[in-house]
């Protein structure tokens, strides 16, 4: 029974571990080009899902993903290029600022186009009290589908990063923006593409997500608080380590459950990721030597 | 001196929205709903009744040749918002009465504003302590948390159901639903092993609910009123437990049933006829109303009609009854709710009196379940 | 004194509003104009914070929430039952301890809001103090990151303790009496008197704070904020004027928090929330991170306006687009936003 236990609240600690490391990596992705933190991140995931509830009504259930991917990610661009891309290096907290307002926005207005009722898709596979035994430890359909697509998108991303030529010019940006100017790399056009692709993965980890957690106009902002956390305690900058910790958060916060009671479990998960932090201010992979250097 | 400049700006800005409104020979309602955020399942439908019965009551004529001024101020939920709209509307817009607030949080903190003011408060939360002890001035309308918790034992008692678990959201619906529990399960004889409070936007609750399988318990009731309650009847199942599901009156709103699909099947929970109206027979006295305000409520707004909404039709028809016997006099008006009886509305017949400001019995509330993603009766 | 002319400025606005509302008969607008202040307070303690020091905090309405909160409990906090213990009895001796009568007639023994008052600052002095040294270490992301949890542990513990209220909030918080005649209520007929004491308050911060910045003290954190480790090599202190910095802001953030409760009669967990403090930073922004005015007029008029309920469902909405418009337009905040300058700037564009 203990063993079992054990798993159940694993299995529950990699779920959320997934949505997190997701988020997460979507800061990651934008920070990398352009070294802005972006809280509208969380509005991606939120509008990903409920797009695809919405063409789901008209279209089959993946070529409704695949569109609200699309949809979202020309979103993404737009929001790029309306507010961010005619900025002459902007201060920090002055992005950040803009991005609290830019999600404050999008929220506000899913609120008036999809009113304030929660939606889902169906369940890819199965239904609702669906799910797989492995001895005694009972698992859903749509949990294993989440962590798979989850898998491929983040192994996807690092094929991109590392041998496409966009995501070599991608990564040139990151390291030093003037040199990749310099080399000929349109940067500015990297800064959109980056916000498009942290887009596009918000969406579809969105719509993966909506059978399991279901999806409102109100959820990109905790997602987002979520997800910055885990940005921040994997390093910024370095999307792996986003993922081990979105895991990490996830199966503390899982876990804090069994001992305490559940009302405490931000606070009990948050604790002891700060406790870290202050041992390692340079978050738990981050390069002590790099985070001196780095400019904030 | 743009200090100066920003300065006259201002206060321009203040007279400008200073200008006086004039309304001749009008009934003025004010109505404090959580239209927006948190709370926004329990205002927006709250305020769109409203709005729908305003509108009804005005074409027909008004009460007794009085129109009514509706005046909806969002609070968003949050206390200190509360506060000053009531605040607004009592000392400012001199209000007739005050329909709202959504959450039982607000309506504690401005109890005493409107008792201050003597102005009538028709609260559309379900927390007890919004009239025990009574407030001179504040009404509820949804019925009371024990009374469905007594329900709920009472079916467990059929059952032969004694040792269960409770979950509950961390919100004023939950936090009142979980103390009742609590208070009542003792003198029902029924064992609470496992007691968990779990976040109101949570988005997966595996790890709750495992703990409730951890615990052995022959039934679990959650108590919650947020989209939450669908995750948790879905992790229930989906952990192989299989033991029977109550819910609170909370699960009255049918997208909780759609977003729950399967493992909403067989849940069962009290709550007012309205769910049910259809179904009901012709005897029963609830019926004309509700099927009316259902049909009237989904003609307008193409969604279904939820019991939150039930709420604020019940608050705005006693207002609207007690004027038209009583005359726009907000002390004959207060004296015709208390002594009300027999009022039909949505949440049930209500019977106030001086003692009770809620007028609601046990039989408020009906045991229903879900079959083939329908509410229906609970008959066993 | 140049420095004083703003405040003499301010005085005539405060005195002037008040008077205006009296001829006009528009006294109502002073309720939330003391709300406003208290929330003022609390803004324009984190611009030193922010703007001076070059600290960020997302957690800020965590300490307003202590404030409140501590206050608000030890205030309803019945001890009848203890009447006869010797250290209830000792507590009301010394005053700390008072007996009141509550809204139904009944006998209340419960602390005296000084006592409160005083717990409440204590306790947010000794809290900031412990989570300042560590988390003042950290820069820049990392920083905003810690102070974010620091907020949402509060907001938690709030939420999670039935002891406060958790998601209902405290109600039926008594009067604070300051003086005799002069209690902090929200009482229409000490209307009047409230807004005069809540803005006293304001204005005794702004001086505060003016002298402050142009002390010794101002530029040191100056010097912090531009280049903390030059300021470290000329021997600044800085992580305790840094820490200093915290405190001071995180103890004016409490006191409103304290006075607001009395003022409101109670408090809920939405001012512990995240988007509290997310709203407070955001407001400092626009109001030009180092400019203490700017940040007063900023808070003022747009916590006033959400307090009047003016945008009706459209409240965040508006907030967010002028979060935006004032970031985008005129970075350095409201009072730098230079008209003319921008239509240069488009017009030189066009051609």
């Amino acid at each position: 029974m203990f063993l079992e236990l054990f798993f159940q609240y694993l299995v529950a600690g990699l779920t959320y571990g997934t949505i997190y490391a997701i988020v997460g990596i979507g800061f990651n992705i934008v920070y990398n080009t352009t070294g802005i933190i972006n809280f509208a991140q969380g509005e991606f995931v939120m509008l990903g899902g409920m797009i695809a509830v919405s063409l789901h009504s008209l279209l089959p259930l993946p070529i409704a993903i695949a569109a609200a991917v699309v949809l979202t990610m020309a979103i993404g661009a737009l929001i790029e290029m309306t507010f961010i891309r005619w900025l002459v290096k902007p201060a920090v907290l002055r992005m950040i600022i803009i991005t609290i307002g830019i999600s404050i926005l999008v929220r506000e207005a899913a609120l008036h186009l999809w009113g304030e009722s929660v939606r889902s898709l169906p369940y890819f596979t199965g239904n609702e009290i669906s799910a797989f035994s492995f001895g005694g430890v009972r698992v859903s359909p749509q949990v294993l589908w989440t962590l798979g697509i989850c898998s491929v998108i983040v192994i996807s991303l690092n094929l991109f990063f590392k041998y496409t030529m966009l995501g070599r010019e991608m990564r040139a940006c990151a390291s030093n923006r003037d040199a990749a100017a310099l080399c000929g790399i349109p940067t500015r056009n990297m800064v959109t593409l980056s916000f498009a692709l942290a887009a596009g993965i918000g969406a579809l980890a969105g719509a993966v997500v909506s059978p399991i957690t279901q999806t409102s106009y109100s959820i990109g902002t905790g997602l987002a608080i979520k997800g910055f956390t885990v940005a921040i305690l994997g390093g910024l900058g370095n999307s792996m380590a986003a993922v081990a910790a979105g895991f990490i958060l996830g199966i503390l916060e899982s876990f804090s459950i069994w001992v305490m009671p559940t009302a405490y479990k931000d606070a009990i998960a948050i604790t002891i990721l700060l406790a870290m932090l202050f041992v390692r201010p340079s978050g738990l992979f981050g390069n002590k030597e790099a985070f001196r250097l780095k400019d904030f | 001196m743009r200090i100066f400049k920003l300065l006259t700006v201002v206060v321009a800005c203040f007279a400008l929205f200073a200008a006086p409104v004039f309304a001749a020979e009008t009934v003025k309602v004010g109505a404090l709903l959580a239209v927006t955020g948190p709370a926004s399942f329990l205002g927006a439908p709250e305020a769109k009744t409203l709005e729908m019965l305003v509108e009804e009551i005005n074409a027909k004529g008004g009460i007794n040749g009085k129109k009514i001024e509706l005046i909806i101020k969002d609070t968003q939920a949050s206390p200190e918002k509360a506060v000053s709209f009531a605040k607004q509307l009592i000392d400012e817009e001199k209000v007739f009465a005050i329909i709202g607030p959504s959450t039982s949080g607000e309506t504690m903190q401005i109890k005493n504003i409107a008792e201050a003011g003597k102005t009538l408060l028709l609260s559309c939360a379900a927390a007890e302590v919004i009239v025990n002890p009574v407030a001179k001035y504040v009404f509820k309308t949804p019925q009371m948390d024990k009374h469905a918790v007594i329900r709920i034992f009472q079916q467990m008692k059929k059952m032969n159901i004694s040792k269960i678990g409770v979950l509950s959201s961390n919100t004023g619906f939950g936090k009142a639903g979980k103390e009742q529990i609590e208070k009542i399960a003792p003198e029902h004889g029924i064992q609470i092993l496992v007691n968990e409070v779990y976040d109101k936007a949570a988005t997966d609750l595996t790890a709750e609910v495992t703990k409730v399988k951890a615990a052995n318990v022959q039934a679990v009731i959650n108590w919650s009123i947020e989209p939450a309650q669908a995750i948790v009847i879905k992790n229930i199942r989906q952990i192989g437990l299989t033991i029977p599901v109550f819910q609170s009156h909370g699960f009255g709103n049918i997208n909780y049933v759609k977003a729950a699909g399967a493992a909403a099947e067989g849940v069962i929970f009290p709550a007012g006829r309205l769910l049910v109206a259809d179904t009901l027979s012709d005897k029963n006295p609830q019926k004309a109303v509700l099927v009316d305000y259902k049909k009237k409520y989904e003609a307008k707004y193409k969604e279904d009609v939820s019991t939150f909404g039930g709420h604020g039709y019940d608050a705005m028809m006693i207002l609207a009854k007690a004027v038209e016997k009583a005359g726009a006099d907000k002390e004959k008006v207060r004296d015709t709710i208390e002594t009300m009886k027999g009022f039909v509305g949505t949440a049930g017949v209500f019977n106030f009196s001086a003692e009770d400001h809620n007028g609601l019995d046990l039989n408020a509330f009906e045991m229903l379940t879900v079959k083939d993603g329908k509410f229906v009766v609970y008959e066993k | 004194m140049k420095r004083y002319n703003h405040i003499l400025i301010l005085i005539a606005a405060v005195a002037g509003v008040q008077v205006l509302t009296a001829v006009l008969g528009k006294q109502f607008y002073l309720t939330q104009l003391t709300m406003t202040a208290y929330y003022c307070i609390a803004i324009v303690g984190l611009t030193l914070l922010m703007g001076f020091a070059g600290q960020i905090s997302l957690g800020h309405a965590g300490f307003f929430a202590i404030g409140g909160y501590t206050s608000a409990v030890l205030t309803t906090l019945d001890l009848s039952q203890f009447k006869d213990s010797s250290i209830v009895s000792l507590l009301a001796k010394l005053f700390i301890v008072t007996s009141r009568q509550d809204l139904y007639g009944g006998q209340v023994l419960s602390f005296n809001p000084w006592a409160a008052f005083i717990i409440a600052i204590g306790l947010t002095l000794v809290i900031a103090y412990i989570i300042g040294i560590p988390v003042l270490k950290l820069k820049g992301h990392y920083l905003a990151m810690a102070t974010l949890g620091f907020g949402t542990i509060i907001y938690s513990i709030v939420l999670g303790t039935q002891r406060f209220g958790a998601a209902d909030g405290i109600s039926s918080v008594p009067a604070f009496t300051l003086l005799p005649g002069l209690a902090v209520s929200g009482n229409t007929e000490f209307r009047v008197r409230n807004y005069y004491l809540a803005w006293t308050l304001v204005i005794g911060v702004m001086v505060l704070l003016i002298n402050l910045i142009n002390s010794r003290v101002g530029r040191a954190l100056r010097a912090i904020h531009g280049a903390e480790d030059a300021a470290g090599a000329m021997g600044v202190d800085t992580a305790r004027f840094k820490l200093n910095t915290f405190i001071l802001s995180a103890a004016l953030a409490s006191m409103a928090g304290v006075f607001l409760t009395h003022y409101n009669g109670g408090i809920g967990p939405s001012e512990a929330s995240i988007m509290k403090s997310v709203r407070y930073v955001a407001i400092v922004s626009v109001g030009g991170m180092g400019s203490l005015w700017g940040t007063l007029i900023m808070s003022t008029t747009l916590t006033f306006l959400s307090l009047r309920g003016y945008f009706g469902t459209f409240d965040d909405a508006v907030f967010g687009a002028i979060l935006i418009v004032i970031m985008l337009f005129s970075p350095q905040g409201i009072l730098q936003f230079d008209v003319k300058a921008l239509l240069k700037k488009l017009l030189r564009k066009k051609e």
